[in-house]
């Protein structure tokens, strides 16, 4: 197969705020066959998106392609002039966006701007174009394929988004696509589809393809080989099945580490009086209250859950379940509009603001971002200090020797606690983070998808010390997740919610075999590393039609 | 969907009447406040109780506050804007010329200025960073820092006594030639055009640069599109909010707060008919001038406020 791609001794520069240069692509070189579809795999800051907009000779403001060479089909990207490139662009080589939703223009119909890269470059007549596109839509498998163009962006959902994104990229013939973590966006069961499509559509056309993404699983399903990142430099390039079975580099390995999770061993079911935690009937929502005295919107219809002590219990559902409703109702934050909440085996009251001190302090949450979640401003000193004189009531040296226990049970070094938020790394913010909420002492700590925004490796070591701290210090854990390989590392007891009910209860050893036919669809749609998964895995389209809104 | 931007667009006409009611309140109000007794004054120090007290009931000064409010503000739901105290001219006939006046010279101005401040704010931001960018951008932070009499006494020194090339007054009425317009509104348009432009160029620009950031303005630059094409037609319709506003704001200025360039440059608007009528204390010729200053300023907001709900495809 002759070269499409070849990437020589890359190296593109950014510009931090203080002024000075930073190389954050050291050096990268890789090839790509005509037809062949090349995954770039790593954690945030990796430099993956980086180097797969450097094959359109763009790179993001502030950045600059310092030197090496990206020749497309012969062209040297680097080179050319901003003229040349603008005619390359979207007629050899296309981009397919992370967040369609944002790369949309809402003031435009998504016809018009499929179409366009073809107006651009004058490759068709207009007519033509919306028939290639219809025909697109189809490939594609969009609903309705002959209308769905004349809508507006807000008016399609996520997935069919995401696929009208790619028929944007794919109107103008390329030789090669980028496909920028198109699915991290979407829920595990829209993945599916969406995957499907761009997989046919790309061997139909015999394309080649980048696609850039975190997620080894979703990965092995579409590349032919595999490129792994780390700081701006290759760490292994081979087949997917060479990476799959025969990782050499360490950083691979512990990439593929991550994604067998150590299941946590059954604590000992103690013979407690009373759960530590019981709910029933939770009713919580948004909108204005009703004659009835619900709120109009429901969130949360009529769930009942139960913590023993010592135990974890993990929530799992899709974007828009309820699932975080139901953890800040439970801390009081949204009072719920009806049921009962037993914790400790006193009745709470559904406000957090007539909770007393110690109610509030024995149940502490955790939230998903600690980017909001923690005070640009303060220290983590001053962030730590505060829950300690708040609810223990401790000052000077008691409290700083708290703080620095507080930081080693986290794992930080001590001397960190003089920074701010904004200079520490995304899995240190979240041990802080986590770190605030042991400062009350709490008994039970509600965690509202406190993963999901870092990388895999540091994902991993955040539940392995989710789970040492619980051995340490008998806490039990509330486990809110979108994704069932973290639930299951963790959780003796599994809730799946959709729609704002509780569809089921299981334990994580028969996760395997789930009765509820939704949590069957939900189970059998999270990627597995077997590349021959996606061709193999089955969705009942019944199911697909009740329980997805693609 | 086509109900939901009607929806929007009635709540906005019927904010905009409740403001109205409730400016008409406070006009009326402030203005009964301002010291003095109007019967008093009009008839000048020689005159006696009686006749005072004989010109209070003629005029319903006896009457409550608020029996007066509701007698003016039924007045001018009829169209009726009251009697001047000063002369005893029919106020509609007194604000009639002079409003147009006030227009003729607003229009003229947001002829000029209108694309002038579009077009700089527009290319500013497309040169985003560029030495014409900070230069605009120095300009327009001087203009604004400089306050319009300071321009309008400096333009009459230079062009009308040093140079002699426009007259110092502009006398609306003598208008008889194109020569004639451009002469006599050279010099308020030039310093209104300084004024407004300024605030307008500044929120266009940040209106532009915030579009031109967003992912779907990166996503037509890797389509192939040319910089004119990202700008006019990805980044200027989601931008269209908030410089509709801007243009709106900065006119409804041109309606009633040109008080300063009318009075320097002896123009016969609206705004100098009110700044006689304070010195004379007729009151039906002050409230009638505030009401219809807050009329303007209503009408050109709510019609940006309205303009952008139309364009918000969300809302279609």
């Amino acid at each position: 197969m002759a070269k499409l791609v070849e990437i020589r001794d890359l190296k593109v520069e950014a510009t931090t705020d203080s002024g000075r240069r930073v190389e954050i692509i050291k050096g990268v070189s890789i090839d790509i066959a005509e037809g062949e579809i090349v995954a770039l795999i790593g954690e945030s800051g990796s430099g993956k998106t980086t180097i797969a907009l450097t094959l359109m000779g763009y790179a993001r403001p502030g950045c600059r392609i310092a030197g090496g060479s990206v020749s497309l089909a012969g062209k040297d990207m680097v080179t050319l002039s901003e003229k040349q490139r603008a005619k390359i662009r979207g007629t050899e080589v296309a981009y397919v966006p992370q967040s369609a939703a944002a790369a949309f223009n809402p003031a435009a119909t998504i016809m018009d701007q499929v179409i366009e890269v073809t107006r651009i470059h004058g490759l068709m007549s207009p007519d033509e174009a919306r028939a290639r596109a219809v025909d697109l839509f189809r490939a594609l498998s969009l609903p309705e394929p002959e209308t769905i163009g004349s809508r507006y962006p807000h008016q399609v959902s996520g997935g069919q988004l995401q696929r009208l994104s790619a028929a944007m990229a794919l109107i103008g013939n390329p030789k090669l696509v980028i496909f920028d973590e198109p699915t991290t966006a979407l829920d595990v069961t829209t993945q599916i589809e969406v995957l499907r499509a761009f997989k046919s559509v790309m061997k139909q056309g015999g394309i080649g393809g980048v696609y850039v993404s975190h997620d080894l699983a979703v990965v092995a399903q579409i590349a032919d080989r595999i490129v792994v990142l780390k700081g701006g430099e290759v760490q292994e390039v081979g087949t997917t099945d060479d990476i799959l079975t025969n990782a050499k580099h360490p950083y691979t390995r512990e990439l593929l580490a991550a994604f067998e999770p150590k299941r946590r061993q059954a604590a000992q079911v103690a013979a407690a009086p009373a759960p530590l935690l019981q709910i029933e009937g939770l009713i919580a929502g948004y909108g204005q209250i009703q004659a009835d005295g619900l709120p109009a919107i429901r969130a949360v219809e009529n769930v009942s859950i139960k913590v023993e002590k010592g135990r974890n219990l993990g929530i799992i559902g899709e974007s828009g379940c309820g699932k975080s409703t139901l953890a800040r109702a439970i801390a009081g934050i949204l009072p719920a509009a009806g049921g009962s909440i037993i914790f400790d085996g006193v009745k709470l009251e559904q406000n957090a603001r007539r909770r007393s001190r110690e109610q509030l302090r024995e149940m502490q949450i955790v939230f998903q971002y600690a980017d909001t979640a923690l005070n640009p401003a303060k220290s983590v000193e001053e962030i730590l200090a505060r829950p300690l004189a708040f609810y223990h009531g401790m000052g000077g040296k008691a409290r700083s020797g708290r703080i620095d226990q507080l930081l080693d049970m986290v794992r930080l070094p001590r001397n960190l606690r003089h920074r701010r938020p904004g200079e520490l790394s995304g899995g240190q913010k979240q041990r802080v983070n986590f770190a605030r909420a042991l400062a009350a002492d709490p008994k039970l700590i509600l965690c509202d998808e406190i993963t999901s925004a870092l990388d895999t490796v540091v994902a991993a070591a955040v539940i392995e010390l989710l789970k040492e701290l619980q051995r340490e210090l008998g806490l039990s854990y509330i486990f809110i997740s979108h994704d069932l390989s973290v639930v299951e590392a963790i959780c003796d007891e599994i809730v799946v919610m959709y729609g704002g009910k509780k569809v089921e209860e299981i334990t994580p050893d028969k996760v395997k075999a789930p009765q509820h036919p939704y949590s069957q669809l939900l189970f059998s749609s999270v990627p597995k590393l077997d590349p021959t998964w996606l061709d193999g895995v089955e969705q009942d389209p019944e199911l697909v039609r009740a329980y997805c809104r693609r | 969907m086509k109900n939901r931007v009607l929806s929007l667009a009635l709540s906005r006409l019927l904010i905009a009447l409740i403001t109205l009611l409730i400016v008409s309140f406070a006009v009326f109000f402030a203005t009964t406040l301002l010291p003095g007794d109007t019967a008093s004054i009009l008839l000048g120090q020689a005159a006696t109780p009686e006749a005072v007290e004989g010109l209070r009931k003629a005029m319903h000064l006896d009457e409550p506050a608020i029996f007066r409010f509701l007698r003016w503000i039924v007045g001018l739901l009829q169209g009726d804007l009251g009697t001047s105290y000063a002369n005893n001219m029919l106020v509609a006939d007194l604000i009639g010329g002079r409003f147009i006046n006030t227009l003729k010279l607003a229009g003229v101005t947001a002829l000029f200025s209108v694309p002038i401040a579009l077009t700089l704010g527009i290319t500013a931001a497309m040169l985003r960073g560029s030495l014409y960018d900070r230069a605009v951008t120095v300009l327009t932070i001087g203009v604004i820092s400089v306050p319009e009499f300071m321009i309008a006494t400096s333009a009459v020194l230079v062009f009308a006594v040093y140079m002699k090339w426009l007259p110092a007054l502009s006398f609306a009425n003598e208008v008889t030639s194109f020569a004639d317009l451009l002469r006599i509104y050279a010099m308020p348009v030039i310093t209104l055009t300084f004024g407004v432009s300024a605030q307008m160029i500044r929120m266009t620009r940040a209106a532009v640069i915030e579009t031109l950031s967003t992912p779907y303005v990166e996503m037509a630059l890797l389509k192939g599109a040319s910089r004119p094409r990202m700008v006019f037609r990805h980044a200027l319709p989601n931008a269209l909010g908030p410089i509709v506003n801007a243009v709106a704001l900065s006119l409804s200025y041109l309606l009633g707060g040109v008080i300063i360039v009318e009075t320097i440059f002896n123009y016969p608007g609206v705004a100098k008919l009110m700044v006689d009528a304070v010195a004379t204390r007729d009151l039906p010729l002050i409230q009638s001038c505030a009401m219809i200053f807050c009329l303007g300023y209503l009408l050109l907001t709510t019609t940006a406020d309205i303009i952008a709900i139309v364009s918000n495809p969300r809302l279609r």
